[in-house]
């Protein structure tokens, strides 16, 4: 991220209510990841160490370090996805994008080797009418059973 | 324009009428998140598209949910001097022929659900008129009509991005009545006597902890709002922010002048994109007529309300780690006491409540305190809302009064297990509740008589578990969650939930033994006692009301080599 958009996110954010997470929030969606040298930029511009500002990215799952695929999908694993069948849904996901099934620390981020999809897991959208559902991008698509994977996936360009 | 009198309100009263019932016809569409993962978004720019195209002389505008979330994408056409009339599972192929039909004054009956004659809004009351005697009353609808709508009074109804119809079916009324007319130590002395308790979960008298922030030494104090619904299977705060997101910020008003305080915030999850959005314009709108801001309907009041973000990390629903998020900090939580209304955010008292607890505000004034303290029982006045999701066939946002049977929301409402199938347990309250068994669901839902199964209130929701659902399993999901969200800070929380998980892993795996379930008993047990808050200290609930109720099927996984 260049100084002058960081400048900017900075600007709107002029009560410390809330403040830091949200220059955080910003750039994570503009980037779609917190690079290292945007963190260091912003330790020097807001007057915090960078220790502190590593401590939230790592703290809180919404931020993330690596540089996701080109898209998103995150599976909602909220209980209602649980009972109706998200964990089949996430293995058929690994198998489809032929990604590892490992998670560190009850997180699980992985991407293709390709860069092309990126697979997290969420702990609820609030979406659980739908359950069980997943998101791309940001869309929203609900009663996900594994057969209509490969469909959704063909969406973003893969190809069986 | 700023409002500064009553007349000034009660002419945008009228021009928000106007538009929620204009002399032509009026077309809604539910937009909440999950109306448009169905396609309601699309069905909307379509239907602008059409009328624009043939300059049509119809409105379509954007509404909320209204709960019914398994017949969406729900539509609303309103013919005038005709009942509103709801449709359901519309698709998009449908928007040409709605509209032509509106034009003639009809509806397409095979897609009509329900027919809405009036409405009680509670702050207003609207009249619709007869007509479609074919298509059911909403009365007649089960799902409906065992409900009380209270908070969800105006969901699926208005626009809740147009400051104008809330306003229009007597929206901002309570508030001005309140500023104008009421000192702020009887709104506290209302709010008491109301008997409203806290709908985070645990019940704290919402009036008795405003007494304690006004009371508490400083003048520079906060309120906040709790809408970091974290619990996975509840949605109840998302649906009332973005179906109706005046109705918090009136509650909050009316809250933070009967506590004098002039600074609020609301503490919203990263996870709910559309409710900061509408909430943010609901603000920018509420501004503009000078409900926030200075001198707030000209009663020397000053009062603004700002938004922070959460980021994805279950603890900071809790009160101390919620306040140490919005100060941009890790979430870990800390001891209590000092209580946030002694040393909240930023070292001033804090009033901490959730979204729903400040939504009951508006109609606690507007109707006053007999009247709100009739629902429900003594003790748990008012309603509750609830998801009601899982293995239920009417998956969908319930509202009912507190002491309704779980028997009546899962049968009588929810129409019993999906697919036919039989109903063995309803979990409650997220990862810091319980199982409880279908025998049982003649327990009323309160907060003490759910406190006694073993589970608790939570923030409201209710997944139900058919007879596919293993219970062992959803023990283990729930340590998961629970092991792989604590903040890390204590010993008990931190290691206790790793070694439960390691446990029941073993047990799914047919590798457990006899003396393993009595291992997970006193871990649960340490757990709970020697947790520093309140989410380590609820964690074991959901191993220990499986053990109680299910205990059998932790037996089936026991191989003859470990008993």
């Amino acid at each position: 991220m260049d100084e002058k958009s960081l400048d900017e996110i900075i600007a709107q954010y002029a009560s410390p209510s809330g403040r830091i997470l949200g220059i955080l929030r910003e750039i994570q969606i503009q980037e779609r990841h917190v690079p290292m040298d945007t963190l260091k930029l912003l330790s020097e511009k807001i007057e915090i160490p960078l220790s502190q500002l590593y401590s939230l990215v790592t703290f809180y799952s919404f931020f993330s370090l690596q540089r996701v695929g080109e898209h998103l999908i995150t599976v909602c694993m909220g209980t209602p996805c649980h009972v109706k069948g998200a964990v089949k849904n996430l293995k058929v996901l690994q198998e489809c994008l032929g990604i590892s099934g490992e998670s560190q620390d009850g997180k699980y981020l992985q991407t293709t080797p390709d860069n092309k999809f990126t697979v997290e897991i969420a702990r609820c959208f609030g979406a659980c009418s739908m359950a069980p559902v997943l998101q791309v991008d940001g869309d929203l698509y609900g009663y996900v059973i594994p057969e209509k994977i490969p469909e959704i996936l063909e969406k973003y360009g893969w190809k069986r | 324009m700023i409002i500064r009198s009553q007349a000034d309100l009660e002419s945008i009263r009228k021009r928000g009428l106007t538009k929620i019932q204009p002399n032509h016809p009026r077309i809604g569409i539910g937009v909440s998140s999950c109306g448009i993962a169905v396609g309601g978004m699309a069905l909307y720019h379509r239907m602008q598209e059409i009328i624009q195209n043939n300059s049509h002389d119809i409105l379509v505008v954007k509404s909320g949910c209204i709960g019914y979330c398994k017949e969406e994408p729900l539509v609303s056409v309103y013919i005038p001097g005709k009942s509103q009339i709801l449709l359901h599972k519309v698709s998009i192929d449908d928007a040409e022929r709605i509209i032509s039909l509106a034009c003639k004054g009809d509806i397409p009956q095979d897609l009509a659900l329900c027919r809405i004659p009036d409405w009680d809004h509670i702050t207003g009351n609207l009249v619709y008129g007869d007509g479609f005697e074919s298509v059911p009353d909403y009365g007649e609808i089960p799902f409906f009509s065992h409900q009380k709508k209270v908070i969800l009074r105006d969901c699926g109804l208005i626009n809740p991005e147009d400051i104008d119809e809330y306003i229009g079916i007597g929206g901002y009324f309570a508030a001005f009545k309140a500023l104008t007319s009421i000192p702020p130590d009887t709104i506290i002395e209302e709010v008491k006597k109301s008997g409203l308790r806290g709908r985070g979960g645990a019940g704290f008298p919402a009036g008795l902890k405003w007494e304690i922030t006004k009371k508490a030494p400083g003048s520079e104090k906060f309120i906040v709002c709790n809408a970091d619904e974290g619990d996975p299977g509840a949605y109840m705060n998302r649906n009332e922010m973005e179906s109706d997101p005046h109705m918090l910020l009136e509650g909050m008003l009316i809250g933070a002048y009967g506590m004098d305080v002039h600074e609020g915030l609301i503490y919203i999850r990263a996870e709910y994109p559309l409710a900061i959005k509408r909430l943010t314009l609901a603000l920018d709108q509420a501004r503009a007529y000078g409900l926030l801001g200075k001198n707030i309907l000209n009663s020397g009041f000053d009062f603004d309300i700002q938004i922070a973000t959460g980021a994805g990390a279950f603890v900071c629903g809790e009160s101390t780690a919620l306040v140490a998020s919005i100060e941009g900090k890790t979430g870990r939580p800390r001891l209590r006491p000092p209580r946030l209304t002694e040393k909240g955010v930023f070292g001033r008292p804090t009033d901490l409540n959730n979204v729903e607890t400040w939504c009951n505000v508006p109609v606690i004034i507007g109707k006053g305190a007999a009247w709100y303290s009739a629902i429900g029982t003594k003790g748990n006045t008012g309603t509750k809302v609830f998801s009601l999701v899982g293995k239920v066939d009417n998956v969908g946002m319930v509202e009912v009064p507190l002491g309704t049977s779980l028997q009546t929301i899962i049968y009588d409402i929810g129409n019993g297990g999906a697919l036919g199938k039989g109903v063995k347990a309803v979990q409650t309250g997220g990862p810091s509740g319980g199982c409880i068994p279908q025998r049982l669901f003649d327990t009323p839902v309160d907060f003490e008589n759910l406190n006694k199964v073993g589970t608790m209130m939570g923030s409201g929701g209710l997944v139900v578990m058919d007879e596919d659902t293993n219970m062992v399993d959803i023990a283990r999901y729930f340590i998961n969650f629970a092991s792989s969200e604590s903040c890390g800070k204590c010993v008990p929380c931190r290691e206790g939930l790793k070694h439960m998980l390691l446990i029941l892993n073993r047990i799914i795996a047919g590798k457990g033994t006899q003396n393993d379930i009595k291992l997970l008993q006193e871990l649960s047990d340490t757990v709970q006692k020697t947790s520093l808050c309140g989410l380590g200290q609820t964690a074991p609930n959901p191993v220990l009301t499986t053990l109680k109720y299910f205990i059998e099927e932790y037996d089936q996984l026991i191989t003859p080599e470990g008993r």
